[in-house]
């Protein structure tokens, strides 16, 4: 006799727990190959993911087994040319030519690497591992503009689209059975009980009389209860709905960079590596994300991603003006109780002398108060300039929120990227 | 869909399978089976998608198991390989339980599909049920719920003590995983409901009973020193895992509870690995048989036995031993080949059977092969059965590999000398106390520092492997006091000492 099962539908990934645990025991191999894989990358596929390798001997189970040495005999098929008594010399690695044995030591010698593939998300997370979105914060209720409907039990008013019958019914015959009390139910059926004996009974005037009397009496109680209502107004039950106000998980991210004749291609391309970063990191982190790209030389525009890797315009370089521009475009679009809001601006630190100030007053005035994070990124080798001394001031102020980093190579990217981002024992900071 | 006998209309023509249609197939051949007097539990059939069968493999082969980060190793390596095409996946999996669970994939034609049943549902079935190394070691009735009672157990230490805990000291007892087996002495019978039930009282009792031999030891320590040290445990022990499960020191009731489940799961397995060709030829011969069956009755098209014995004969081909696909020699094809020469041999005995097979020749073969699939394990199968005419066929031939030899010797060939050498060095591959080195315990300084020490009693001079030391320092975990190892030879002489942690080590040799 036999059963045949479909199991089909049954649970999958029986082994993810298993899975996760060698995962979690092979971290540092793990980190190490996802860090790798960051700097090799080109920008498109950073987020794919990814395959480790762990050295064989690594990850080995040992096990008590034979070394090499001794006398063994083996037994091999195919025999063509040999006759008994034949010798020849050892063959290179291992005994006779692809030793009979060589499964045996899966773990312990044999092949040096062990190479598998970890998923986008796993490779994300090993690559945003310890990082934590800076003051992150869902914004306060009472700013909310969002609001779902969700049930909430049932309420004795509402429109007749909600009437709920089942609990109005319910509610009926509750009342019904409370307001008619039981002794008079108890005496109508012991009256009626009478009536029938009585009708069953030899007919006699007398025996009549006593049916008229029994069926005045019963007809009168019977009166005094039917009088409830079936259904009345007061057992009406609604289906009640409220509007819950959603806290905002939107963020907007502004990307800032100079194009001036002063940023080569090279410099480019690691500002880029960088505003990838930070849009995968923010991506783990709100349901919507909206990119805006501003450009500045001497004057600042709002352009789409092409245009703002790829276009080539140069001038001079005023860093305000792009600085100018996204506090307008923040107040005309992203008033700050609804977005979160993320700058990141790359520059090789060049800027016209005089606009410095006017850059930290924009942004001490009309830009930190209203973003969650500032990180900015001065790309050059040679020595700061005089728009990271002045920033450094605004650190000072605001040190909270805005973060600054130099980097000189595309190596030091993601490194500094984390170094911006690191976890902070403090708690998230209040914006109101 | 019920095949009518008389008129012999093939069970399907498609390639496609269906419920009806499996049931169809499955019904046949159990009938065919029973004619042929195979014995089999009851068939839980399985039809499963290739990802589940990717967790199957992994958790060695179990429907469920206790966690570990190993089984996760082997799902990713198991997942890497058949993503690349490298390996497909087995075509089906069966565990030896009561009723006989096996999976079918999900991706399989009709006609894999009736290859599954009749190779897993009958063949292996019918092996498990019958053989003695089954029906002593393992109780198929019980594994599934006991490996659900491990499961729980585990999962309620983790919650207690920490899954890190817990994977330290899973880690230690799978390296003793081998040493945790009785070969000679049949333990009792498992069941969940009492292992349960006695977990308790059995962690109080080894508890108390630990204390005892330490108390009463340890304080006579001053007194006669003069008489000889007496030896605990009296004779050496090779159930290494045992062992510490009931004397380490040190083990809290719960790790001891472990080292027992580690060592039951072992020893659950440990009847396949002395069984493979054997069980593997037992099955690929009754698929074989009963197929062709069902064919002679024209319940089967000739496109379902093309695809069939294409199938077939790359599971049972033997690639020779230079070819760049060896890799040892195939359990299917010696099991196989030795299952249907026995069949010859009984059928159509030569003279040289005559000679060989005394006993056998001119028999019965059902009744041959029923009492050879019941009575032996690979060892001694093959030291039995196997046939000169076989050994021929394969072209065997025997290397000897002498370390203290600059080359290697071709010691015995498929001729009239080299036929008993040939069978007996066969035969000696599948002894797994060759296979493993023979360590077993062999003292313990109950009087002194706790030390423990085991011995390696050498075979043919060879030495241990370089992973050893590994193995010692997970030993010295589990025991907690120094740990050694000696390898002897058979002469009694101590050629190497390990020890845990390192002392200065004695070369001795």
């Amino acid at each position: 006799m036999s059963y045949i099962i479909d199991r089909r539908e049954n649970a999958k990934k029986k082994s993810t727990v298993n899975r996760q645990r060698f995962l979690r025991r092979y971290k540092q191999h793990i980190k190490r190959a996802v860090e790798d894989a960051i700097h090799d990358r080109s920008i498109t596929d950073v987020d794919q993911g990814g395959q480790v390798t762990i050295p064989k001997r690594d990850i080995s189970e040992p096990i008590f087994h034979h070394g090499e040495g001794g006398i063994r005999h083996k037994i091999f098929p195919g025999n063509k040319e040999f006759v008994e008594g034949d010798e020849f010399r050892r063959p290179e690695g291992g005994g006779g030519g692809g030793s009979g044995q060589g499964k045996a030591s899966n773990q312990g010698e044999g092949e040096d690497e062990f190479t598998f593939n970890i998923s986008q998300d796993e490779f994300l997370d090993f690559m945003f591992e310890d990082l934590e979105l800076p003051w992150m914060v869902r914004k306060q209720l009472k700013d909310a503009t969002s609001f779902e409907t969700r049930r909430a039990g049932f309420t004795s008013s509402g429109s007749p689209e909600k009437l709920h019958i089942v609990r109005s019914l319910r509610a009926a015959h509750a009342r019904r059975i409370a307001l008619t009390d039981k002794e008079t139910r108890q005496q109508i059926r012991a009256l009626r009980k009478e009536l029938w004996a009585l009708e069953e009974a030899t007919p006699s005037p007398e025996r009549n009389e006593k049916i008229t009397a029994l069926r005045e009496q019963i007809k009168k109680m019977e009166k005094g209860s039917s009088k409830l209502p079936f259904l009345d107004d007061f057992d009406l039950r609604y289906t009640n709905l409220v509007r819950v106000p959603i806290p905002s998980s939107k963020a907007v991210m502004f990307c800032v960079m100079d194009v001036s004749g002063s940023m080569t291609q090279s410099i480019k391309d690691m500002a880029k590596r960088f505003f990838i970063l930070l849009y995968l990191f923010l991506n783990r982190n709100y349901k919507q994300i909206e990119v805006v790209f501003v450009r500045h030389h001497t004057h600042a525009k709002e352009v789409d991603e092409q245009e703002f890797f790829y276009s080539r315009e140069t001038g001079g370089t005023i860093v305000s003006s792009a600085l100018a521009l996204t506090a307008d475009i923040i107040d005309a679009r992203y008033p700050p109780q609804d977005w979160n809001i993320y700058i990141a601006q790359a520059s090789d630190g060049d800027n016209w002398d005089g606009d410095s100030a006017t850059c930290s007053k924009i942004l001490t005035e009309r830009v930190l108060p209203k973003t969650q994070y500032y990180a900015y990124v001065e790309i050059t080798n040679g020595p700061h300039q005089n728009l990271w001394h002045e920033y450094e001031q605004v650190r000072e102020a605001f040190h909270e929120r805005f973060a600054m980093q130099q980097i000189t190579d595309a190596n030091e990217i993601y490194p500094v990227f984390r170094r911006l981002f690191e976890k902070r024992t403090e708690g998230a900071h209040e914006s109101a | 869909m019920s095949p009518r006998k008389k008129k012999r209309e093939p069970i399907s023509t498609g390639s496609d399978w269906t419920f009806p249609l499996i049931e169809a197939y499955d019904r046949e051949i159990a009938r065919v089976a029973a004619e042929y007097g195979l014995d089999t539990y009851p068939n839980q059939i399985e039809v499963i998608t290739s990802e589940q069968m990717m967790d199957a493999y992994s958790s060695v082969g179990m429907p469920l198991n206790y966690n570990h980060w190993s089984f996760g190793k082997q799902f990713v390596e198991t997942e890497q390989n058949y993503s690349r095409g490298r390996m497909g996946l087995a075509y089906e999996i069966v565990i030896n339980s009561n009723p006989c669970i096996a999976y079918l994939m999900e991706e399989n034609t009709i006609t894999m599909q009736a290859l599954v049943i009749a190779h897993a549902c009958y063949g292996h079935n019918s092996f498990f049920k019958g053989n003695y190394l089954f029906r002593t070691w393992t109780d198929a009735s019980a594994i599934i719920d006991y490996l659900l009672f491990a499961k729980n157990y585990i999962r309620e230490c983790e919650e207690k003590h920490g899954v890190e805990e817990v994977e330290k000291l899973l880690d230690s007892c799978h390296t003793l995983m081998n040493y945790g087996v009785n070969r000679y002495k049949r333990p009792r019978p498992l069941t969940a409901a009492e292992e349960r039930e006695r977990q308790r009282s059995r962690e109080e009792y080894i508890q108390r009973h630990l204390n005892d031999l330490w108390n009463t030891t340890i304080p006579k320590k001053s007194d006669d020193d003069a008489g000889q040290e007496p030896h605990f445990p009296p004779d050496p022990e090779e159930n290494i895992l045992y062992f510490i499960e009931k004397n380490a020191p040190l083990l809290e009731p719960w790790q001891r509870e472990v080292i027992r489940i580690v060592r039951k799961v072992a020893q659950y397995f440990y009847p396949q690995k002395q069984t493979q060709v054997m069980n593997e030829g037992w099955a690929c011969f009754w698929h074989y048989t009963l197929l062709h069956k069902l064919y002679e009755e024209g319940l089967v098209t000739d496109g379902f036995m093309m695809e069939f014995l294409h199938s077939h004969s790359s599971v049972v081909y033997q690639p020779p031993f230079d070819s760049p696909y060896f890799s040892g020699i195939n359990p299917y094809t010696l099991g196989y080949n030795m299952m249907q020469d026995i069949r010859r041999i009984c059928e159509n005995p030569e003279p040289e059977d005559r000679e060989w097979f005394p006993d056998i020749a001119g028999s019965d073969w059902l009744e041959t092969l029923d009492h050879a699939m019941r009575n032996y394990k690979d060892e001694s199968f093959i030291l039995q059965f196997l046939s000169p005419r076989l050994m021929r066929e394969l072209k065997l031939f025997s290397i000897m590999d002498d370390s203290s030899r600059p080359t290697l010797k071709v010691d015995a060939i498929h001729n009239e000398t080299g036929y008993r050498k040939l069978r007996e060095s066969l035969s000696a591959q599948y002894n797994l106390g060759n296979r493993e080195p023979n360590i077993q315990v062999y003292n313990v300084n109950v009087r002194g520092d706790r030390a423990l020490t085991l011995r390696h009693y050498m075979h043919n001079g060879q030495p241990l492997g370089e992973s050893t030391n590994e193995v010692l320092k997970h030993l010295h975990r589990l025991w907690g006091f120094d740990v050694y190892l000696e390898s002897v030879t058979p002469d009694g002489e101590v050629t190497n000492r390990f020890a845990c942690p390192p002392k200065e080590v004695v070369e001795v040799a």
